[in-house]
């Protein structure tokens, strides 16, 4: 490759600020016109939705729950270890409860979502524009932005919450489980602590707004990833890596403001 | 939608620019009701961007396309709606909706658009299928479908709802010998049989002028030629003559007769 | 994949959810349904109230009866006001009760615990508690230990 001049860099650079920009501006067209746009969704929204909320809610199950028990009980081990330094082990409930509540759950909840159900949403429309079934539909006179797009949207805005609920509850009873009939805490102190130390509103009400927020972010650049790449192989693989690099970048960067937001003043 | 118009579809005066690009600069096309139209050129001519200005995905920077007389650009969402229950297209790779069966997918432009009841939609695409030849494979899924069979479907689902006008958008790509004769036999059945406009967009030469009445030849944002397949192998136009020889040295073995075929269609379903 | 599957599966999920949420807020966060109990107004002033913040326990006898609902300066006496609310059935709090802040465990949360005095009158709604015991500052209870270590070593 011949040796970029500095101002050809810039030029680049300035390029590539532009794209990103332009990205951002269709991107947002884009989820506009697909949640509120007045286009023909053919019929039966409410069915398509189902089937979305199953492909992509339901079929996470089992990734969040495996991952969710796992992350609790190591939570529970490796509190356990650090607490009974200070002589506090009394305290692993309400540990694992808040690190599950207020960042865990949230997060890697999200994280396994983009991986998981983002990329093949990516991958699924990409094969969808690829194949030319978009540019049926809409020969056909159905909207696909309303009927492929929105649907995957709300199913996705549903999902993840839901699933970072469940989440946490797994990860806080498999941290019970080893907490209490492994490493000997007492079941009452370990609840009675962790209900002390928990607050409805600030705890649980945030790590649930926070994955609404994240919900929000993954399942927009999952599905805008799809209907934007290129309609080759090729362009549908780089999708799919630009999903989950995109989402999981976001969703750590929204974290670290959100976390900011509604713990920073203690 | 009068039928009194002696084209289908024209485009009057079209320029499509993508970008900086410009694909299409002040092009005239008319495509006679009723016949069998080609529209070729070489890869990236813009062949398939006409078909989709025809059919309103895309609209011209500048210039008039109308369809029955009324121009596209002009109709308001719920006339366009309307509009496109007399179009069918046939797009290159079948796009049959993967997550439907064939019976869901031909049944998919009747649910959109009409509002008939169960029995009568089970009717039509038994009927649909039949003509394609593919009725026993109505309960399948598509990927459970060789190519040629999803194109044929995808061809019933075009058919669904009695279009008076036809895109195929190049329908021989990647067809072995046998899907292709199928496919052409079916194309000019359902144009004489049903009075339909097709208009076939292609770059294979051999198989579209057999079958085209009347052939557009596009490229470098302008219409070439036109004219009837003979007229345009008789061409002086150098452009055009470079082009159509392929046509002249096409090989023999793509024809079939249609003889084997009608036996063979009637004999294995 | 059939229809009624599909439907049972999301209803399914959607449950779950809901469960798991329900569950969060009331075996893990210890909401108590029948928030809407009645409750009445206190106030007390501390000189210092340091590490006791909004909706930290109310208790009496370790048992909790309300919260603190806000903490302003007092600008004439220069201390720190507290509001408490305390639920109505505990209505017969003498006036001359103490309200001291005290630690839950070694590195808890500071709470507010109430002991009762003998006298006949009883606080009413809007009423103030003028025996007050302030947080516990480390540096106070160092500052005292030293000096009494080093008032023994003198006698």
């Amino acid at each position: 490759m011949r040796r970029k001049s500095i101002g050809e860099r810039i030029r680049l650079l300035g390029r590539a600020g532009i794209d990103v920009v332009g990205s951002l501006g269709s991107s947002t067209l884009f989820l506009l016109r697909a949640l509120f746009g007045r286009g023909n969704v053919g019929n039966g929204f409410g069915h398509l939705l189902i089937k979305q909320l199953f492909s992509v809610g339901v079929m996470s199950l089992v990734i969040i729950v495996v991952s969710g028990l796992f992350i609790g009980m190591v939570l529970a081990l490796q509190g356990f270890n650090i607490l009974s330094s200070y002589g506090s082990e009394q305290a692993v409930g309400q540990m694992v409860a808040l690190t599950l509540l207020r960042e865990l759950g949230p997060v890697v909840t999200a994280l396994l979502f983009a991986g998981r159900a983002g990329s093949a949403l990516t991958a699924e429309i990409g094969n969808m524009k690829s194949t030319e079934q978009l540019s049926s539909l809409e020969m056909i006179g159905v909207d696909p932005l309303k009927y492929i797009i929105a649907p995957r949207l709300w199913a996705g805005f549903i999902s993840l919450p839901l699933l970072t609920m469940i989440f946490c509850v797994v990860g806080i009873w498999g941290g019970a489980m080893v907490a209490v009939d492994w490493l000997g805490v007492f079941e009452g102190s370990f609840w009675a602590n962790m209900q002390n130390s928990v607050s409805f509103e600030k705890d649980v009400l945030n790590g649930l707004i926070k994955s609404i927020v994240f919900a929000f972010v993954v399942t927009w650049i999952a599905v805008f990833q799809g209907y934007d790449c290129e309609p080759t192989s090729e362009g549908i693989s780089r999708a799919t890596t630009k999903t989950v690099v995109y989402a999981s970048l976001a969703v750590l960067g929204l974290d670290f403001i959100l976390t900011a937001l509604m713990f920073g003043d203690f | 939608m009068s039928a009194d118009h002696a084209y289908a579809v024209e485009l009057k005066g079209v320029s499509f620019m993508r970008g900086s690009r410009s694909i299409f600069k002040n092009v005239d096309i008319s495509i006679p009701r009723g016949k069998v139209t080609g529209i070729m050129g070489p890869s990236g001519s813009g062949k398939t961007t006409l078909l989709r200005l025809m059919g309103a995905q895309l609209r011209p920077s500048s210039g008039q396309v109308l369809v029955n007389g009324q121009n596209l650009p002009d109709l308001s969402r719920s006339d366009l709606f309307d509009m496109r229950k007399q179009m069918g297209v046939l797009f290159q790779s079948g796009a049959l909706f993967t997550d439907l069966d064939v019976f869901e997918n031909v049944a998919f432009p009747l649910r959109v658009h009409t509002e008939l009841p169960e029995d009568m939609i089970r009717d039509i695409v038994l009927m649909k299928l039949q003509a394609v030849g593919l009725r026993g494979a109505i309960e399948l899924m598509p990927d459970e479908l060789s190519g040629g069979m999803k194109r044929r479907v995808a061809l019933a689902r075009a058919i669904a709802l009695d279009p008076q006008i036809l895109m195929y958008d190049e329908p021989f790509v990647g067809q072995d010998p046998v899907a292709m004769g199928i496919l052409v036999r079916l194309i000019r059945l359902l144009n004489d049989a049903l009075g339909i406009t097709s208009i076939v967009v292609s770059h294979d030469l051999a198989e579209t002028a057999s079958i085209a009445d009347y052939l557009y030849v596009v490229g470098d944002t302008q219409v070439l030629g036109h004219g009837t397949p003979k007229e345009l192998m008789a061409s002086d136009n150098p452009r055009i003559r470079q082009f159509m020889q392929g046509v002249a040295d096409g090989p023999v073995p793509f024809h079939f007769p249609a003889a084997d075929y009608r036996d063979d269609l009637l004999g294995t379903r | 994949m059939q229809n009624r599957t599909l439907e049972i599966g999301v209803g399914l999920f959607l449950l779950a959810g809901l469960l798991a949420l329900l569950l969060l807020a009331l075996r893990v966060s210890g909401l108590t349904v029948g928030a809407g109990q009645d409750t009445y107004k206190l106030y007390a002033n501390f000189e210092n109230l340091a590490g006791l913040t909004v909706r930290a326990k109310v208790t009496m006898a370790g048992v909790g009866i309300g919260k603190v609902t806000a903490i302003d300066l007092d600008r004439d006496t220069f201390t720190g006001r507290v509001t408490m609310e305390l639920e109505k059935r505990v209505d017969n709090l003498p006036e001359d009760s103490t309200a001291s802040i005290l630690t839950a465990g070694l590195l808890g949360e500071k709470y507010i615990g109430i002991s009762v005095g003998g006298d006949e009158a009883l606080l009413k709604d809007g009423g103030t508690i003028h025996d007050t015991q302030s947080s516990l500052v480390l540096e106070d209870l160092i500052g005292k230990f030293l000096i009494n270590s080093v008032n023994k070593e003198s006698k």
